[in-house]
């Protein structure tokens, strides 16, 4: 996957460093690294391949191309690209993982409430 | 001149070409009579902590979530091959630090998993990882907990293919080679004999092998 057009996203570059707790209501690309938490609650955080994200993120979709260290809570989905390396818990209502991608952690899937779980 | 200089130019690139191309991991498929065993558990009606040891697999963790469990991932074998775990022995030789090994991995609160999938990962760790690894494996399960793991029944050799197991049904497997990174391929260390897993799990309550037509015996433990 590309970057994604820059009015699409906000864009954290590959030479910027983040230290703190980092929250807003649109959709984030890190391709830079976030050391704290991440919250965007309503919006989508895709982590690019060069990103480095040692926070704890919640989110409505996260896409991960590069590293997270830290505790993943998505609201909808949560995508491990190959290129992904991932050390931490990962909480969604669905999951998906490219072949070649690194994952150390748990694994909790929250169904929405009045969905049966598949069989 | 200067055409034939262009084909022997060709010729060097079309040959850097063919010759970077990454081998692609073989696939194969088998049938798990312990798996079978291990996903009656997993067909009843309730949410079980899985902890699968091999490499990250989407089709495990799929599997397992598919059916309301909690899964669990750590690459144990990956793990154990990190450099910065290698110390000297007193006669100089570079051994793997069980302590620090398992100060850093399989760090779980005793009694938490129902199942544990060790697939054939102690006939590829070091050989002073297996025991504390297994003991430790132990304490983290909880009583009556499943473990499964595969052993080699000949010594095939140190360049035989180590696997990572792939769950595609009750008790069949997609069987796919491991590539560490910088391309390095897992060693076989070791074969066990029957009395060598007896002894290796005797903590455990019961023991039950499963022998395979492709030389791997199936080992299902129950804590």
């Amino acid at each position: 996957m590309d970057a994604p057009k820059t009015g699409d996203f906000a864009h954290i570059g590959k030479s910027v460093v983040i230290k703190g707790e980092l929250s807003g209501s649109e959709d984030l690309y890190v391709d830079g690294q976030v050391d704290g938490s991440i919250e965007m609650r309503n919006n989508n955080l895709i982590v690019g391949p060069n990103g480095v994200v040692k926070a704890s993120v919640s989110a409505k979709g996260v896409t991960v191309q590069g590293k997270v260290d830290g505790k993943i809570n998505a609201s909808d989905r949560v995508e491990l690209r190959k290129s992904a390396i991932v050390n931490g818990d990962v909480v969604a209502q669905r999951i998906a993982i490219e072949d070649g991608a690194y994952f150390q952690g748990k694994v909790d899937i929250q169904r929405e409430p009045g969905k049966a779980v598949a069989s | 001149m200067a055409s034939v200089a262009a084909n022997v130019m060709r010729f060097f690139r079309s040959s850097s070409d063919q010759a970077v191309t990454p081998p692609v991991p073989q696939k194969r498929m088998r049938r798990s009579s312990g798996m079978g065993e291990v996903s009656r558990l997993l067909n009843l009606d309730e949410s079980l902590f899985v902890l699968d040891l091999g490499s990250t697999s989407a089709n495990n963790i799929n599997f397992l979530t598919a059916k309301g469990h909690k899964n669990y991932s750590e690459d144990l074998l990956r793990a154990s091959l990190d450099p910065d775990l290698q110390i000297q022995d007193e006669t100089g030789k570079l051994i793997v630090d069980s302590k620090k090994f398992l100060d850093e991995n399989l760090t779980y609160p005793n009694g938490l998993f129902d199942i544990v999938l060790l697939w054939n990962l102690p006939d590829y760790m070091e050989e002073n990882l297996v025991k504390p690894a297994i003991d430790r494996l132990w304490s983290v399960m909880k009583p009556g907990g499943l473990l499964l793991a595969f052993f080699h029944t000949r010594d095939a050799g140190p360049d035989s293919p180590c696997y990572r197991f792939h769950i595609t049904g009750t008790d069949m497997l997609e069987m796919q080679d491991v590539r560490l990174p910088e391309k390095r391929s897992p060693r076989l260390q070791r074969v066990f004999n029957n009395r060598h897993i007896e002894n290796l799990f005797r903590d455990f309550a019961s023991i039950k092998f499963f022998l395979a037509r492709d030389a791997i015996r199936e080992v299902l433990l129950v804590r």
